[in-house]
This record gives C-alpha cells, structure tokens and sequence, in this order.
C-alpha cells in the first residue's frame, strides 16, 4: 500500500527548470544570425525621362571624366580630391550652381563614383547627371 | 531588539519572470532577423566617404551588376534591356510599392553600362529614379 500511494504523488508536469536554458539557448543563436549590416551608399534623384530644364549658363559647373579617369571642371583639368574644395568655393560663391556630371563610356564606376563622392562632400545637392552623348 | 526583525527580509532578485523576458528577446530576434535572401553577383563596390544609411530591406529592388558584364536582379540574370520589365510592375505594385533601387557595381565597370541600367530605371520612371549607389565606406 506504501508504495502504491508513491507513485500516484509523482508529478505528471514536464520539468520546466531547463526552459531559461533552452531559451537562452535559441536566443543566442539569433543573436549570433542576425546581420545588422544596412546596405549604404550614395543616393541620387535620377531626372525623369525627357524632362528638359533650361538652366543659366552660369549656374553650371562641367564636370567631364575621361576613360582614363582624369576629371576636367569648367574646362581645367583637376585632381578629383581637389573636386571638393573646389566645388565647395564654387557653391559659396554662387548656391545655385549645379554640377553636371558627363563621362566617357570607357569611364571605370570607381572614379565616377568618387567624383559623385566629392560633391557629396562639398554638400552639393544639385548634381546632374549629363545626358550620355553617344 | 524589535528592529531585529527587519535584517529578516530576503534581498534576493526575482528570477521567476527571467525566463518570459528571455523568450521576449527571443521573440523580438526571431522576428527581426532576415536571413540573407539573395547572394547576388561577386564584386567590389567602390568606396566613398559621404554614405547615406538606406532606411531599410524592405520596398528595395537591387541591381547587381559585375566586371564580366553580368546584371542580376532577384537572383536572375537579366539582360540590361529587360530591366524596365522587371522594375515596372514593382513601382505599380499596390501592396508594396518600390522606393529605391541600390545599384551595386562592380567598381571596374564602366560608364557605358551603368548609363544602360540608369536609362532603363528613367523608362520607367517614379520611384525607381530614386537610386542609390551602394558603397563601402572608405577607410582614411
């Protein structure tokens, strides 16, 4: 009779003091798996298709790049990490000034963009990008 | 001597309710982790200095485009003249319309094909002119 009654007392529930453990367990491995890398870069408002804005010559700055990557600003050649300085005394003089950015088709993406760059730095918000003549 | 009574009190930390705030943690990690979808192409993005964060995963098609000439959108490899195609029904999607296209390229491509790619994008218009060159950060 002892012994019946023993066994009827045992608790039925599931162990319940491993549960933190499990959780923790998980936890950590989300933690671990979760990338918090946010993509980053350069943004830029594309002109709209067949949207012709005529501006004063004078409010525009040339910036021309050449396949060899060598950048030419109103016509003088330029270093591209004098572009900033350059641009940045330009908009002082005149705010509304806006960069026309024109390249060969031979021109590499990485001095293209370290050019977009350079604007960016020069906080330039009106960068156009030319209209490819070819 | 009544004041004894006091040191009685127990000073230990609650730990009844850790395993909800574990699981809560759990939940909130659970929800945000997004596993990589798309490997995309194997390129180099340039550098840059001025880097924008951009807002977010979500309502974002990327364009991946590598030194051999290869475009991908979605894991797919696309002819450049057919990105029109595949970028317009995600701006006029009503439920989850496009906000950015990222442009990731290779940083030995040249011009001639991303001024391609960025035509395409100017066909179609609206949301999909809102570009942005993906980039890594330059180191000083």
């Amino acid at each position: 009779m002892a012994l019946k009654e023993k066994e009827r007392k045992e608790s039925v529930e599931p162990p319940t003091s491993s549960l933190a453990d499990i959780a923790f367990l998980l936890l950590i491995f989300f933690l671990v798996t979760t990338t918090v890398d946010t993509d980053k870069g350069l943004s830029l408002s594309l002109p709209e298709k067949g949207q012709v804005t005529e501006v004063r010559k004078k409010n525009i700055a040339n910036l021309l790049i050449n396949a060899n990557g060598q950048v030419m600003l109103n016509e003088e050649p330029i270093d591209i990490q004098m572009v900033r300085d350059r641009a940045r005394f330009m908009l002082q003089e005149n705010p509304l000034v806006i960069f026309s950015v024109k390249t060969d088709q031979k021109t590499k993406y990485d001095v293209y963009i370290d050019v977009i760059d350079q604007l960016k730095q020069a906080n330039a918000t009106r960068i156009s990008i030319a209209e490819p003549e070819f | 001597m009544k004041f004894a009574k006091k040191s009685n009190v127990k000073s230990g930390i609650p730990t009844a309710s850790m395993p909800d705030i574990v699981f809560m943690l759990l939940i909130f990690f659970m929800v945000s982790t997004v596993f990589k979808e798309s490997s995309g192409l194997p390129l180099i993005l340039p550098d840059a200095r001025k880097i924008e964060k951009l807002p977010g995963k979500r309502n974002v098609a990327v364009i991946w485009a590598d030194r051999s000439g290869n475009v991908s959108i979605d894991d797919r490899l696309v002819e450049v003249t057919n990105i029109r195609h595949i970028i317009y029904p995600k701006v006029a999607d009503p439920l989850q319309p496009l906000k950015l296209v990222s442009l990731k390229i290779d940083q030995q491509v040249e011009m001639e094909r991303v001024t391609a790619i960025q035509e395409e994008l100017r066909s179609v218009g609206g949301a999909a002119l809102n570009v942005n060159y993906s980039t890594r950060t330059a180191a000083d």
